[in-house]
This record gives structure tokens, C-alpha cells and sequence, in this order.
């Protein structure tokens, strides 16, 4: 069976930690950073679980502030 | 398979809209416009139309609409965009003109340019950002306010006797000749804004063929004015907005 790889980029100082990216995921790859802030004084999303990820682009389509971009690759094994 | 054997330009499958500016907006986190800015960013560039465009910014939040995308854009008085993009529209017939509106704008303070320009139907898409309330002055009630709705100026929440009921003006707007497309959307869910992103890239397609006014209503949070969270808001959204407000198309020419 097709193997799905995915991975996001993040930029961290755009990003105002409004957690919908995190709500989003279906499968659990990102959280606000617990304790770090950026530059405007908020918790930005990071990605936690970066192996989960699918590339689905569920995080990027709901992201208000465009700061999330996603890669994907479908690996058939052949 | 690595994190870098993965990112690389060709398995790249989200982006940054090219037409959204470097500006960091100033939204609330987990504002709804954003997502609708990035929607329609995405939509000019992908139909090509960015150097056809003219968008009308409202009074509210979006007032500043234009450091964000960047295409030609003129800012109306507040309520007045419909007219504004009327004359937009009828000097320059071959570009697409649209208004970008919130429910304060369009549907209180705006009401008469607004059933006026789409009863005429000129060729013009209103996207209507409908929160429910007077976001950027402090939350107070709207006239789309829902009953038993907390705000600034109603804080023991909506009645009827004292403040009327609450406004579907995209259901009014529906029952008038000049209007081609009509339609209620959400972006609260990657599915729901998928969804939208459609709608609206239907009604620049009506207004680029000249089919008459397309409205499209997004339904949307305000979690600084309802105090809550942004994943809060959204979920108080699905649950009790969609019942005044329920998504889908109400007129489809």
C-alpha cells in the first residue's frame, strides 16, 4: 500500500498562536509551544509529532494568518 | 524518508497566496477574515484577475483590507460599499469589482445600498463577513445578534421586546430579482472553507460573465467580541449560529 509523507513548514513569527492549526490536525502533529514566544509575545505552533503528518494541509487551509505550508509525498514503493 | 528528502519545491502542496502582502495582519488571532482574505488571494491569482480586480473595503475590521492583498482597492464610507462598487463596476465594466463587507456594515448601517445595488443587479460579488456583532468597536450588538446573545450593549443577552429579532438579510437578498448567486458559507473547518473557496471562486466567474450581483455570506467568529477562544468560538459557531444561520446556497441562477 501508498505510503503518505508530509511535513510543514512553519513561520513562527507570523504565526499568533490561535491553536486552530492544532484543532485541526487529524492526526495530532502540532501544538503551541508551552513556554516559548516569538517576537509579538505569542505561544506559536511547532510541530510536536512531525512523523505523523500526512500532508493533508487541513493545518494551512484554516491558518488566518497564511503562516503554515505544506509538502507531500506519496511514496507507491516501487 | 527525511524532513529534507520531503521538503522540496516540487512535493510543495500548500503555500503563502503570492497575492497576500508581507504585512502581518492585524486580526485577532483566529480571526475569520483572514482566512477569507487568504481565500480570495488565492482565487484572483489562480483565475488570473489580479490585474483586473477592484475590491471595496468596508468600515470594521477589514478596513484595512487593502495592506493585505494586493490588488487595486478603494475604501467606501462606512455601509456605502455597494455604492461605491456600483460605479467601480458600471466605469470600468470589464473588471471584476467586489465588495468586502461585515454584518455592521452591510447589513445595519448599509442596509439601503446594499438591497438597493443587488435589486439593480450590478455586476458586482459582496462577500459579507457575518460575526454577529460590532467587533472592531468593542462587541456591541449587531443587528444580526442572535436572541439571548451576550454582548457590550446587551449584556443580560437579546430580547426581542427590547431589540428586535435578529436580521437574515442573505435571505432577503435572495428573494430579489438582480441577484444571480446567494449563498451561506463557514471557514471553521478545512472542509467548510474549501467549501467557501468554491462559492466564492463562483461568484467571480458570475461576475466576470456579467450575471448579475453574487453575494456570498461566510458565517464567522469573533472571539475577542464573544470572549472566548478561537477553537471555542468556532465550536459555539457550529452550534448555535447555523440555526439562525444554516449553510448552503438559498439562490443559484
Amino acid at each position: 500500500m501508498a505510503k503518505v509523507y508530509g511535513a510543514v513548514t512553519i513561520d513562527g513569527q507570523r504565526c499568533k498562536g490561535c491553536d486552530l492549526c492544532v484543532v485541526a490536525c487529524p492526526t495530532d502533529v502540532l501544538l503551541l509551544q508551552p513556554k516559548e514566544v516569538n517576537d509579538r509575545g505569542y505561544h506559536y505552533a511547532f510541530a510536536a509529532n512531525p512523523d505523523a503528518c500526512i500532508g493533508c494541509a487541513a493545518c494551512a487551509t484554516v491558518c488566518p494568518d497564511a503562516c503554515i505550508e505544506v509538502y507531500r509525498v506519496v511514496d507507491r514503493g516501487e | 524518508m527525511t524532513r529534507e528528502e520531503i521538503i522540496r519545491p516540487e512535493n510543495k502542496v500548500y503555500s503563502r497566496p503570492e497575492l497576500l502582502t508581507e504585512n502581518v495582519t492585524h486580526y485577532c488571532p483566529g480571526c475569520s477574515h483572514g482566512v477569507v482574505h487568504k481565500i480570495i488571494a488565492e482565487l484572483l491569482a489562480e483565475m488570473d484577475l489580479a490585474d483586473k480586480t477592484i475590491g471595496v473595503a468596508p468600515v470594521g475590521c477589514a478596513v484595512f483590507a487593502y495592506n493585505y492583498i494586493d490588488v487595486d482597492w478603494i475604501e467606501a464610507a462606512h455601509g456605502r460599499a455597494p455604492a461605491v462598487a456600483t460605479a467601480a463596476s458600471r466605469l470600468n465594466p470589464d473588471n471584476l469589482v467586489f465588495s468586502y463587507q461585515g454584518d455592521g456594515d452591510l447589513a445595519a448601517i448599509g442596509t439601503a445600498e446594499t438591497i438597493h445595488a443587488c435589486n439593480r443587479g450590478e455586476n458586482i460579488t459582496i462577500i459579507f463577513i457575518n460575526n454577529a456583532i460590532y467587533g472592531m468597536t468593542g462587541g456591541q450588538m449587531a443587528p444580526t445578534t442572535l436572541l439571548g446573545m451576550k454582548t457590550a450593549t446587551t449584556p443580560y443577552g437579546r430580547t426581542a421586546e427590547l431589540n428586535g429579532y435578529p436580521l437574515a438579510i442573505t435571505n432577503l437578498l435572495a428573494q430579489l430579482d438582480g441577484t444571480c448567486y446567494v449563498t451561506r458559507q463557514a471557514v471553521h473547518t478545512a472542509a467548510a472553507a474549501r467549501k467557501a473557496k468554491a462559492a466564492i471562486k463562483k461568484a467571480f466567474q458570475n461576475t466576470v460573465a456579467k450575471k448579475g450581483t453574487s453575494v456570498i455570506e461566510i458565517v464567522s467568529t469573533c472571539n475577542s467580541g464573544w470572549k472566548m477562544t478561537p477553537a471555542q468560538s468556532n465550536d459555539w459557531m457550529a452550534e448555535h449560529m447555523f440555526e439562525k444561520y444554516p449553510l448552503g446556497d438559498l439562490k443559484n441562477e
